[in-house]
């Protein structure tokens, strides 16, 4: 034993060091890099001069966005999907778990759920376009109309319905998904306490109401907590590929906007600025919610 | 569990399977849908015919898909992408989560490194700075900003840490005993004691990189150098957000529009996930499950 470890030339912890290296380059290179470029919401940022010579202004930018009225707009969008998304995402899948629980065909329930995963695995980029081509004029949604002697009608043109196509559409692709974690938890209930209650003369409905969902309780409450950082992630990559010009009053988002007027218009100091907003109320929330699941629910992800 | 057969059970079992079948039909329908549209009569395409089968089938749009070089150059870059990135990641990942999945007593930055790793989860610069970095590395246009650009998927080395954590102790004991070093015992008792896991996360990597359509969109700046995804972004014919088009410009564009044909490639794209995805999507479940209920 003690020879063993004589003839190690390195102590264990430089090898350990040593393995960590490539990860953390890359995470200083594309992570922390970028952070320090969030000096540039306090700048007047000019490309030619950089992070480092480019003149302060303070909170110029914070106060210009304040006025705008697209940024509140965007705000105020960003809040409605967001939390819409993050109430339907536990719920939905919540009640899909339960029925699935009840399906007693095998082969039937594999096959569901086999099936119900796969749009989570289908990028927006796919989806929007298979939404707009279902949903729009010449698609499957208006030969049914007009074959039902309906008007002609395009969701994807309509501002008022926009935000809940936005949500309907993530729900829909993440209901199956969102499911796992709650069938995990059914698949943890004790038989014996179905049995239990059979005995005591509850009825299948009865177990449902008072063994099955108290056993999904604290699943419940961790993710609602967990959530709760999600309430400003409106999802910019569902937003982004399907919004346009007509809906863009109720579907402009946080995200969406920073990529306006930070790629497309290169205002890249307003646009770090709203950007920085965003990350920031975000980690706060994201912060305070996993203290309080590692409070009560003694979670934590490492 | 336990139950009696009554009527009102039975009619409710009955409307429930009604009603999965229902939910798993509007997950299938939309990929049959293209499909359909894909191998339909141009015509009937463009006319809004199509339903639960094509009509006049052919497979004209895939012909004309063979021809199409920016189609193959793009689809090219993805797959190179995808292989690159999976097999980069994965190293780096489980060369981070072994030394992670250690305690402060046994490695002492361990702590430290870990705040920094699970800091960087949760805030980032925001895409700006993100873009003027990427820019300022020279990497525009290239497909090293494809595969490094997004950093360390930080929520894959905890997976992959909590489950070397959750591995026996005394393998790695009696490794060390046979004159093991750190490296031989990671490579050759840790990673093949996790393939579920390392399953899981391969399954997450690679699916990761096969549907990024941002990096390719604001990095790149010649469509010669767009990823399939990013590609499939600008095949169909929409109204920019930014411009408003004038009514001649619009059906100017919806009568350059080919239904069957971008159908096709939609679909086309969807084929390597179709494929892997049944034989992945069992290690998945147990990979959330272990990332989420612990011991």
């Amino acid at each position: 034993m003690e020879n063993v470890r004589k003839k190690k030339s390195l102590p264990v912890g430089l090898h350990y060091t040593i393995m960590l290296l490539p990860g953390y380059i890359w995470l200083i290179l594309f992570s922390i890099v970028p952070m320090v470029g969030i000096v540039m919401a306090f700048q007047n940022y000019i490309p030619t001069k950089g992070w480092f010579g480019s003149p302060w202004v303070g909170f110029k930018w914070f106060e210009y966005l304040w006025k705008l009225g697209d940024a509140k707009r965007a705000l105020s969008n960003t809040l409605i999907i967001a939390v819409s998304k993050v109430i339907l995402n536990i719920i939905i899948p919540m009640a899909f778990a339960l029925m699935l629980n009840e399906v007693k065909q095998m082969k039937f329930k594999k096959t569901v759920q086999t099936i119900v995963y796969l749009p989570h695995f289908i990028s927006w980029v796919i989806l929007a376009n298979i939404i707009s081509s279902m949903l729009g004029a010449k698609g499957i949604y208006n030969l049914v109309r007009t074959s039902l002697g309906m008007q002609q009608f395009l969701p994807m043109g309509d501002p008022n319905g926009f935000q809940g196509l936005l949500i309907g559409t993530d729900v829909w692709k993440e209901f199956g998904y969102n499911a796992v974690i709650y069938l995990a938890a059914l698949t943890g209930i004790s038989p014996s306490l179905y049995e239990a209650a059979a005995i005591d003369g509850a009825g299948r409905w009865k177990q449902t109401l008072h063994v099955t969902i108290p056993g999904l309780i604290p699943t419940v409450v961790l993710l609602s907590t967990l959530a709760m950082g999600n309430v400003l992630n409106a999802g910019f990559d569902q937003v982004f590929n399907m919004y346009n010009q007509l809906v863009i009053s109720t579907a402009d988002i946080i995200d969406t906007y920073v990529y306006r007027i930070g790629i497309t218009n290169m205002q890249f100091s307003l646009g770090t600025a709203a950007g920085l907003f965003k990350s920031v109320v975000s980690l706060i929330l994201v912060v305070t919610s996993y203290s309080l699941a590692y409070k009560f629910a003694d979670y934590s992800i490492f | 569990m336990i139950e009696r057969k009554t009527f009102g059970r039975t009619a409710f079992l009955t409307i429930n399977l009604i009603v999965l079948g229902l939910l798993a039909f509007s997950c299938l329908y939309p990929l049959w849908y293209t499909l359909c549209v894909s191998l339909s009569d141009k015509l009937a395409a463009e006319g809004g015919l199509v339903t639960f089968y094509p009509i006049g089938i052919n497979a004209d749009s895939y012909h004309l898909i063979m021809g199409d070089s920016q189609f193959w150059v793009s689809f090219g870059i993805s797959v190179r992408r995808v292989l690159y990135g999976t097999v980069w990641t994965m190293v780096v990942c489980i060369m981070m989560a072994y030394p992670l999945s250690k305690t402060s007593k046994e490695y002492k930055p361990r702590n430290v490194l870990m705040w920094i790793l699970v800091f960087c989860m949760l805030f980032n610069g925001g895409t700006i700075p993100w873009f003027i970095t990427v820019k300022n590395y020279g990497l525009i246009d290239t497909m090293a900003a494809l595969v490094f650009s997004g950093s360390v998927p930080v929520f894959n080395v905890l997976l992959l840490m909590n489950f070397f954590r959750n591995l026996p102790k005394d393998l790695e004991e009696a490794a060390t005993v046979d004159g093991a070093g750190p490296w031989r015992i990671l490579w050759q008792i840790v990673v093949p004691c996790s393939l579920p896991v390392i399953a899981t996360v391969v399954l997450f990597v690679s699916v990761g990189y096969w549907n990024e359509y941002f990096q390719g969109l604001v990095l790149m700046n010649k469509e010669v150098h767009y990823p399939l995804q990013t590609y499939i972004r600008q095949i169909s014919v929409q109204i920019p957000v930014g411009v408003t088009l004038t009514t001649e410009q619009y059906q100017q564009l919806a009568k350059n529009s080919n239904r069957a044909l971008e159908s096709a490639k939609v679909f086309i794209s969807m084929v390597p996930m179709l494929v892997v995805y049944p034989f992945l999507q069992k290690y998945f479940v147990n990979g959330i499950t272990l990332g989420a209920v612990k011991e």
